[in-house]
Formats: structure tokens, C-alpha cells, sequence
């Protein structure tokens, strides 16, 4: 949408309105305050300039009650506005169960984009609308931010670990999406659009992708290709490995007594790390695959475990 | 002997006791800020000791023991030996004693930079010094060379303030004392000193469990 | 608590002593002084020249941000916002009002012969000039490309400018801030005149002494941080590296953990000026003056709760969101005070708008409005939307130029007669007032708009249909850098032309203003002696009660 003036920003999808309502009844509350400080300036200003010859007699003395008037005042309204924004924060920042999943890895200065079908795209995603999608990001080399602001949801994206992100979007259309955080030369070109489409607009884009493998299959061959079969996989015997089918999204019990959700962060951890996170009742045997693996790879090997089952509303 | 005329307080102040009086709070002042710039670091170190228990204590048991353990003893004697130079600051006119439990405080000081230096060589030899001679030992994996690099910050920050103190002591020794400015009447300025140096004590006792006694339980 | 208690006989005879300014006139006289006037004036000719430095960055982003093309290479605008960011928080916001006026007058205003340690405080500005030259270097050499904010592991392993330098830079710098903190601390702890207590301290050296303690106990964390960071970056792997198992998060949390207490030190000093302003021009006492110092203190002690709130989506658990989110509340809540005692101080006072006052109000007002917005960020839900945009960058050039530079202003005219025994011209001063506010609003009010339009910010290139609120900023830039250079001008005129001032040119009560302008070396020939608080005007009879008891007319 083209205004003549930009005044505001599309609102697109339901995190979208949330936060907007929520951003209209702050600017009406600074409104509020703004007006209540300048009004009171003003009055002031002009009752006690100089010339005016307002009695200045009984100078209020006694000022413990207006601070404290003011201080219970401005904490009670603040305490709304905390609570206000930290349900919706949590809220933003919980994804429910998805329609779609979507992996995404940022590097210096581009989204690359991975569908679970194999489909791949470039400083552009593809979504049905309507639908919750939930991305998986990662970074290849520094920090970096996805931002799409007519749905008002971001999320710094950091290497070494895995962030999610959710989104519903309402209407269709071609959206901005950025990088907010710093990363480099060319920064201020790392963007790309959200192309939002019907359901059956978007698998015709699917479908005319030409794909031939998903990403679970090009998992599978990697998972094959590094050797992870010969312990995880299904007739393996030669040693005693955990085993993968069904793992994701249910609790582990760790070595060192500790408990985690097999999530995609969880995964990447054990597959780059392993020796930290050996399981419950298992030998630390495990090599680990630092540096032999890019962040593309360990999405697939991700999407692949994942398409061995386990529990689907898994995530933060 | 000193004339009077030199105990005469800066221009700011109205006497010298609360000349001395300042100079301390000046000291306490700035150990907090000490304080919380080696705590940074420590706090640091322990928190990825937490995330990567076995990597540090698999690292930890390459640092040499012995020179750590001997210099802790050196240092905590100097402790000592610095305190008693203030007290016979504050009870003799004659500045004998209280030069001599200096220069016992100079040579531990000298001992532990020695130790520190021969530990420094030992560490070379065992190939753990980050980017310049690195091998990674069995069980560390990468994150054993978090604990190194930690190492080699904090025992050369603490080298620097140590060799630091070591100057203001010879300061004193070659300056104010010399002048006779140092006595029963005014010694604020050596008690600020000793309580630099027993700051740098301080650190090291935080240190020396962090560095050498990790994973030798 | 020991105070000072000299002789009521003068240690130095009382005819006619020359000012600080005359009394000696050889170079040497100046770059080895103890004098804390003239090391103040020393830091005002440094932080002056790192203010025009860092302007002529600012200057250059707005021109390259004119178009949605741009003029500048990027790797050049890059670097600009970057030295930009560097210069103006380290070399001018965060060392402008402590060194210079609170320099100046702390010992004048709590009646000392000078600051406790003078010579720390020379070597303070030896050392800031030295981390100045470390910091032009890496300008001049090509200047680093991270942004201020070094975020690893951009600033260690991919940037391409001189970081390490910076890294130093600030480093250094942050010696200086500790000297000169240290200085502040002990000194009002030990040198007040006899009577001055706490609750008649006045409320700039209260301010002064906050920010003082925020400086001591927060700098050096971020001089660990740099130093690790410096260190990574020159062998190459480091605490910070992921690809070694270290956390780019916890250069985040340390960093911050310095970084939003600096955001208190570039504020609470304004506060300060603005709380002497405003009763000297209202010519009554400030509104709960111990409400001020309990929120000057309250907002000391909480800005070191608050560092993760500039992490709210750089993968902080939520629960810790949460946490910093209601933490955030809290410490507006004195700022929010003091808002409204500024403006009550104004009921039933005899108020005159000369260029100080215009100053103060105009700093009340922006103070507000970045207020304001800053509750909006402190907001989770809005946060999420609004940060990395140009939001944040309007919301904090508010607070840290709008209501800091202006505070800068409004104490420079205020306290210009004595410092230099010059008046200055008026007119002038009251249009580069007024200047710099319309100035000031009409370069970052549409930073907000197109904050919330999704502007990010750091970018050399933006889609066109933004461009009418860039061009308005960019327009509103150059007035605000016509109102910043005016003063240069009229000042350094007044200094040879104008008027000579008296002792007390705005009758005002504190004790700077019962020695001579401008005021000799060690300050007071016997140590005043203080009965009552610092703001004893009458706006009844017009007039205000000094410290003997006598009153004194406008």
C-alpha cells in the first residue's frame, strides 16, 4: 500500500493488531502526560512571569503529598502498561502449534530460505495466509534481526544457537522484511519481502518450485554421508546410541542430571556438541561435528530427525 | 631530622589528618572499582565454567600447581611483612624498621613476578598458550581454550598490578621516606600503599582456586 | 563525617588577589596546573573539539540520508555512524558536564580550596586527551565500521575497520572517568564547608556525586569488556567467539551492564544544572528538594537493573524480559518525579525567561517527551516492534542531545559571568535557545514516525516513499547545527567585548556566587560557612536570604 504520506505501517497479520492496539493506547497516554506537563508550564509561566502580580504569599510547604500522589499515580499507570506488554511479549514469543514450518538461516548480506519441501528462496518467503507459520532461524556468521514490520514481530537472529519465530498472517500481499541488527557492509541491503498468499496460490508456488528432493530427504542423505546411521539408525547394533525416531519435541534426561526438550536448539546442541549433552544411560561416544557442518546442513539433519515423529507443539 | 614544615596539609585541606583522612577514602573508593573490574572477569569465567564443566576441569589440571600454590604463600606473606612496615611507620621516629619490613615486601614481591615468569615458560612448554602454540588436549574440546585464554588474562592483569605496587613501594622508599616525610605523624600515604597491595592479595586468593584447583578434587 | 575547618584567619593576605584566569600566564601555567578551574576550562576546550568532531559525522549521515540514494560510499557511511556514536558518548556526552562545570564549581559550590586530588585531576585530562588521540587515529586511519555498540562477533572477526584502536579508545577513556569520579566522591565526602550537610548540599552537586558513583562502579566493567574484546580481536579468538563455545550474548549483558548506567551519567548532571536553573529563575525554592535527592540517588542505584532491557529480543529467556521490562518501570518512576517538581517549581514563582531559563524548560520538555518513549520501549510487546529502528534512535538523541546539550546550554550561559567575568548578549543567547529547540524537534520527531514505519536504523539507503520525513530531518539538522555553532560565536565575542560581570549578575544563592567573577585561585579567602539550604528565594518580597541571614534584593 502507497500513502503519499507514510504515516503508518500496515497492519497484517493477528500479532500485527495486538501490538498496535496496544501501541495506540501508550501514544495516548504520552499524549496525556505531554499535554498535563505543557498545560501546567504554560499556565505558570504566564500567571508567575515576572510582571504579573499574582499573590505569591503561602508557598506550599508540605510536599510529602504530592510526591507521594505522584509517585503511587505514575507506578500504578506504569504497572498496567508492564503487564499489558509482558502478556503480549509472551505471547509473541510462545509459537502455537504450526500450519507451516519454515527454516531460515541469515548470512552477511542475505535471507536465505529453506521450505520443508525442498523449496528454496532468496531475500523472499513465500506464506499461505491465515495460517501460523513458525521459522527456525539461524546465522551463519554474525548477528542478525528479522523484521517484518506490518506484522510488528522480530527476533534477533545469533550464531551458534537457534531462535524461533511465529507469525499469522490476515491479508495478502507483498511485506517488507528486514535486518535490524547491524551486520556489516552492506546492512542496509539485507532485506527481502514476505510474499503473503491463499492457500491454494501458495501450493501452486510450491508446486512450480521444481523440486526434487525435501528437506528431510536431503537430510536423510547427509545423515547417511556423516556416518550418523551407523549408531542412530534403525538396525544399527553396533553400538548402543539413542535412538532418534520419535525424539522431537519429547523430554531427555541428561548424563549430568539435567533436563531439556528435544527442540531444534536442542539438536543443533547435540549434534555440534555432543560430549555436553550425552544422554542418560549412554557412553559418551559420540564425535562431535564442529566445524564440519554449515548451518544449511544441520537445518536439514534437523528437518530429517523431525520427520522421524515425535511431538508436533514442540517449541519455546 | 624532618622540619615540621613539610607536614604542612595541601592547600585544599585544613589539616593533615584530614589530609590522611581523605587519601584512605580516596583507596577504598577506588578498590571498588577494582573490585568490580576483576570481578567482571571472574564472573566471567564462571559462568562459562558452568556451561562447560568437564572442557575446564579437563584444561584446568594442566595449570602447574606447584608455582601457583607457592606463589599464593609469597604473596600472603607479603601481606604481612607490608602491614608491619605501617606499624613501625606509626610507632618509630626512625624509619629503620619500618625500611626494612619494605624491602622484605619488594623481594616477595620480586619472587612472585619470578615464579609467575618460570610458570609462564612451563606453560609454553606444555603447548597452551591460545594462537601461538596451542594444542588441544584430550577431553577439553574447543571450550578448553576459553579456560587458557581466561588464564592468560587474569594472571597478566594481576602481574601488571602487582609490578605496579611493586613501584609505588619503591616510591616510598626512594621519595617520601627518604625525605623523612613518612613518621608517627603522618604515614597516610604508606597505609594507602599497603592497602593497594593487599588488594592484589585479595585478587589473587580469587584467582588461585579458579585457576589451579579446578577438577583436582 | 569530617568536614573542612580552615582558620578564620586568611592563609593568604585578602588585597586584591588576581582571578585564576590572570594570576599566572605561561603555557605552563595552564598544561600543569592543579588549579580545578583551569583544568575545567582545559576539559571544555577538549570536549568542545570532540563536540564538533563528532557533529561533522552527524552532519554527514543527515546529508547522505537526504536521498534515498545517498552521497556517501556505504563503507564510509558506516564508519560515520559508528565514530559518531564513539565521539559523542565517550569523548563528549558522558565527560561534558562533570568535567567542565562540575569541575568548576563542586568545590565552588561546596566551599573547598579545590577538588580533593588535584593532581588526579590533571592526569584525568591527560589521559582522556591521550584515549582523544588514540580515538582520532583510528578516525583518521579509517575508523572502525562495528556501530558504538561492538557487537560481537561482528566487531572481532568480521569487521574490516580499525576496532582495535576504537576498543582502546574507549578503554583508555574510561580511566579518565574513573579519576575524575573517584575525584567527585571523596571530595564532597570530605571537603564540604562547616554547616554543609547533606540535605543543604545543592541539588547539582547531589546530582554530581550520583552520577560520580554510577561512573566509579559501572566504567570498569566495560573496561573488562573492552579489554577482552580488544584482545579477541587482536589474536583472533576469544571469551566472545561462538565458534569456540563463547557467548555473543554475554559481550551484550556486559557491555549494557556499563552502557544504560552511562545513559544516567549523560542525564544526571543535566538534571543537576536544570535544578539550579529553574528556582535562580523562578526566584523561589525548588519543589521537593529532598524528593529530588532521593530520585537522584533512587535513579543511580536502579540504572544498574535495567542493562537487559536493550536485549528484549536478542535471545534473552523471556522470563528475564520480563523481569528487566518491570525493573525498566521502576526507575522511571523518580524520573517521572523530578518532571513534576521541575514544572511545580514554577507556582508562585517570579519568573523571567533569560536564555538559562529557556534552556531548562526546553530541557523539561524533551526530557518528557524521551520519557515518554522511553516507557513505550520499556514496553515488551512495543519493544519488539520498535527496536533496531529509527524509534529508539529518536528516543535516545531526546534524552541524550535534546535534554543533555541543552542542559550543556543553558549552565554554559548560566555560569558563563563567572567563569569568565563576562556577561553575555541576550538576544542572542535567548534565539539560540529557542533555535535549538525547534531545531532539535523538527530533526527527530520524524525519527519516530518513521521508527514505527519500520525504518531500521544503521542504514545508508531507505525506500523511497520515506524520504519527506528524512528531508524534514535532515532540514531540521541544519538548524539545529546553525543553534549548536551560534553560542561559539557570541560567547567568544562576549569574552572580548561585553560587559564585565559583577559577583552575583543573577542574584543567586549559591556559594559560587559570593566570590568575585571570576573567582582567584584556591577559591574563598575564609571558608564560608553555611546556615540553610541552597534555595533560600522569596518570591513574595523578591528577593533571597543569604547564608548570614541578611536578605538580598534582585
Amino acid at each position: 500500500m502507497y500513502h503519499w504520506i507514510p504515516f503508518w505501517p500496515d497492519t497484517a497479520a493477528v500479532n500485527a493488531v495486538v501490538v498496535n492496539n496496544l501501541y495506540i493506547a501508550e501514544l495516548g497516554l504520552s499524549g496525556l502526560i505531554m499535554v498535563t506537563v505543557v498545560a501546567m508550564m504554560l499556565t505558570f509561566c504566564i500567571r508567575y512571569r515576572k510582571a504579573a502580580s499574582n499573590s505569591r504569599a503561602d508557598l506550599e510547604t508540605k510536599t510529602w503529598r504530592f510526591e507521594i500522589l505522584w509517585t503511587v499515580a505514575t507506578l500504578g499507570a506504569f504497572l498496567i502498561l508492564f503487564v499489558w506488554g509482558a502478556q503480549v511479549y509472551i505471547w509473541l514469543y510462545k509459537p502455537p502449534p504450526a500450519d507451516e514450518e519454515v527454516y531460515v538461516v541469515g548470512k552477511q548480506w542475505m535471507w536465505k530460505v529453506e521450505h520443508p519441501g525442498g523449496q528454496r528462496e532468496i531475500d523472499a518467503l513465500h506464506v499461505p495466509v491465515n495460517k501460523v507459520v513458525r521459522l527456525v532461524m539461524a546465522s551463519e556468521d554474525v548477528i542478525h534481526s528479522f523484521f517484518v514490520p506490518a506484522f510488528r514481530i522480530k527476533h534477533d537472529v545469533v550464531p551458534g544457537t537457534l531462535e524461533t519465530l511465529w507469525f499469522k498472517a490476515t491479508k495478502t500481499g507483498i511485506f517488507r522484511l528486514e535486518c535490524t541488527q547491524y551486520c556489516g557492509l552492506q546492512h542496509a541491503t539485507m532485506q527481502g519481502e514476505i510474499v503473503v498468499m491463499e492457500a491454494p496460490d501458495y501450493a501452486n508456488w510450491l508446486d512450480s518450485q521444481g523440486v526434487e528432493e525435501s528437506l528431510a530427504q536431503q537430510g536423510a542423505e547427509l545423515f547417511r554421508a556423516h556416518g550418523c546411521s551407523g549408531c542412530h539408525g534403525k538396525n544399527s547394533t553396533i553400538i548402543h546410541a539413542p535412538s532418534l525416531t520419535g525424539l522431537y519435541g519429547t523430554v531427555v534426561h541428561l548424563q549430568d542430571g539435567s533436563i531439556r526438550v528435544a527442540d531444534e536448539a536442542y539438536l543443533r546442541d547435540c549434534i555440534l556438541n555432543p560430549r555436553s549433552f550425552t544422554v542418560a544411560g549412554y557412553p559418551p561416544v559420540m564425535p562431535d561435528f564442529s566445524g564440519q557442518l554449515g548451518e544449511g546442513d544441520l537445518l536439514k539433519l534437523i528437518a530429517y530427525i523431525k520427520s522421524l515423529g515425535g511431538k508436533r507443539e514442540a517449541g519455546r | 631530622m624532618p622540619v615540621d614544615v613539610r607536614r604542612v596539609p595541601e592547600v585544599q585541606y585544613a589539616t593533615l589528618e584530614q589530609q590522611g583522612d581523605t587519601a584512605q577514602l580516596g583507596i577504598w573508593a577506588f578498590l571498588v572499582n577494582e573490585t568490580i573490574f576483576f570481578g567482571a572477569l571472574i564472573f566471567t569465567y564462571y559462568l562459562y565454567r558452568m556451561t562447560y564443566p568437564r572442557e575446564f576441569a579437563a584444561a584446568a589440571k594442566d595449570a602447574v600447581l606447584w608455582c601457583g600454590s607457592l606463589n599464593f604463600f609469597i604473596l600472603l606473606t607479603s601481606s604481612l611483612t607490608i602491614v608491619l612496615a605501617i606499624n613501625a611507620a606509626a610507632q618509630d621516629e626512625r624509619p629503620n624498621r619500618m625500611v626494612r619490613w619494605l624491602l622484605v615486601t619488594l623481594i616477595l614481591g620480586v619472587a612472585f613476578l619470578g615464579v609467575k615468569g618460570y610458570e609462564y615458560y612451563l606453560d609454553f612448554q606444555d603447548k597452551v598458550v591460545p594462537i601461538v602454540d596451542f594444542e588441544v588436549k584430550p577431553g577439553e574440546g574447543s571450550a578448553g581454550e576459553l579456560f587458557w585464554i581466561f588464564y592468560w588474562v587474569a594472571t597478566g592483569l594481576h602481574a601488571i598490578h602487582l609490578t605496579v605496587g611493586i613501584g609505588l613501594v619503591l616510591y616510598m622508599l626512594l621519595w617520601p621516606i627518604r625525605r623523612g616525610e613518612i613518621g608517627p605523624a603522618y604515614y597516610a600515604p604508606l597505609e594507602v600503599v599497603g592497602i593497594y597491595w593487599s588488594f592484589v592479595d585479595t585478587v589473587w586468593i580469587f584467582l588461585f582456586p579458579a585457576i589451579y584447583l579446578v577438577g583436582r578434587s | 563525617m569530617s568536614t573542612t575547618t580552615f582558620d578564620d584567619t586568611p592563609r593568604i593576605e585578602p588585597t586584591a588577589r588576581p582571578s585564576y584566569l590572570t594570576e599566572e600566564n605561561t603555557v605552563a601555567s595552564w598544561l600543569f596546573t592543579r588549579d580545578h578551574k583551569r583544568i575545567a576550562l582545559l576539559f571544555f576546550a577538549s570536549i568542545t573539539f570532540f563536540f564538533f568532531v563528532g557533529g561533522g559525522a552527524a552532519a554527514l549521515i543527515r546529508m547522505n540520508l537526504a536521498t534515498p540514494e545517498g552521497l556517501l560510499q556505504p563503507s564510509l557511511y558506516n564508519r560515520m555512524f559508528t565514530m559518531h556514536g564513539i565521539i559523542m558518548v565517550w569523548f563528549f556526552l558522558i565527560p561534558s558536564i562533570p568535567t567542565t562545570f562540575g569541575n568548576f564549581f563542586v568545590p565552588l559550590m561546596i566551599g573547598a580550596r579545590d577538588l580533593a586530588f588535584p593532581r588526579v585531576n590533571l592526569l584525568s585530562w591527560y589521559v582522556f586527551n591521550l584515549s582523544g588521540l588514540v580515538v582520532l587515529y583510528a578516525l583518521i586511519m579509517g575508523a572502525a565500521d562495528t556501530g558504538w555498540t561492538f557487537y560481537t562477533p561482528l566487531s572481532t572477526v568480521y569487521a574490516n575497520g580499525y576496532v582495535f584502536a576504537a576498543a582502546m579508545a574507549v578503554f583508555i577513556n574510561g580511566f579518565s572517568s574513573i579519576m575524575t569520579a573517584l575525584n567527585f566522591i571523596v571530595t564532597i565526602h570530605r571537603l564540604r564547608a562547616p554547616g554543609m550537610t547533606w540535605m543543604r548540599l545543592p541539588l547539582f552537586v547531589w546530582a554530581i556525586y550520583a552520577v560520580s558513583v554510577v561512573m566509579l562502579t559501572a566504567t570498569p566493567v566495560l573496561a573488562m569488556d573492552t579489554f577482552l574484546l580488544a584482545v579477541e580481536r587482536f589474536i583472533g579468538i576469544g571469551l566472545f567467539d561462538p565458534r569456540h563455545g563463547g557467548d555473543p550474548l554475554l559481550w551484550q549483558h556486559m557491555f549494557w551492564f556499563y552502557s544504560h548506567p552511562a545513559v544516567y551519567i549523560m542525564i544526571l548532571p543535566a538534571m543537576g544544572v536544570v535544578s539550579e536553573i529553574i528556582p535562580c529563575y523562578a526566584r523561589r525554592p525548588i519543589f521537593g528538594y529532598a524528593g529530588m535527592t532521593i530520585a537522584l540517588m533512587a535513579i543511580a542505584i536502579l540504572s544498574f537493573f535495567v542493562w537487559a532491557h536493550h536485549m528484549f529480543v536478542a535471545g534473552i529467556s523471556i522470563y528475564a524480559g520480563v523481569a528487566f521490562s518491570l525493573l525498566t518501570f521502576f526507575v522511571a518512576v523518580p524520573s517521572a518525579i523530578k518532571v513534576f517538581n521541575w514544572t511545580v517549581s514554577l507556582h508562585k514563582g517570579r519568573i523571567t525567561f533569560d536564555a538559562p531559563m529557556l534552556y531548562a524548560l526546553g530541557f523539561v520538555l524533551l526530557f518528557t517527551l524521551g520519557g515518554v518513549t522511553g516507557l513505550m520501549l520499556a514496553t515488551l510487546a512495543v519493544d519488539v516492534s520498535v527496536h533496531g529502528t529509527y524509534f529508539v534512535i529518536a528516543h535516545f538523541h531526546y534524552i541524550m542531545v535534546g535534554a543533555t546539550v541543552s542542559a550543556f546550554f543553558g549552565a554554559l550561559h548560566y555560569w558563563w559571568p563567572k567563569m569568565t567575568g563576562r556577561l553575555y548578549p541576550e538576544m542572542w543567547a535567548r534565539f539560540a535557545a529557542i533555535l535549538t529547540y525547534v531545531g532539535f524537534n523538527l530533526t527527530f520527531f520524524p525519527q519516530f514516525v518513521l521508527g514505527y514505519l519500520g525504518m531500521p536504523r544503521r542504514s545508508y539507503t531507505y525506500p523511497a516513499e520515506w524520504q519527506i520525513w528524512n528531508v524534514l530531518s535532515s532540514a531540521g539538522a541544519s538548524i539545529l547545527a546553525v543553534a549548536y555553532l551560534l553560542p561559539l560565536l557570541y560567547l567568544g565575542w562576549s569574552i572580548f567585548r561585553e560587559r564585565k560581570a559583577d559577583a552575583n549578575p543573577w542574584a543567586a544563592t549559591g556559594l559560587e556566587w559570593t566570590t568575585p567573577s571570576p573567582p582567584p585561585t584556591h577559591n574563598f579567602e575564609r571558608t564560608p560557612r553555611v546556615s540553610r539550604g541552597p534555595y533560600n528565594y522569596d518570591p513574595e518580597n523578591d528577593r533571597f536570604i543569604t547564608q548570614e541571614g541578611t536578605p538580598h534584593a534582585r
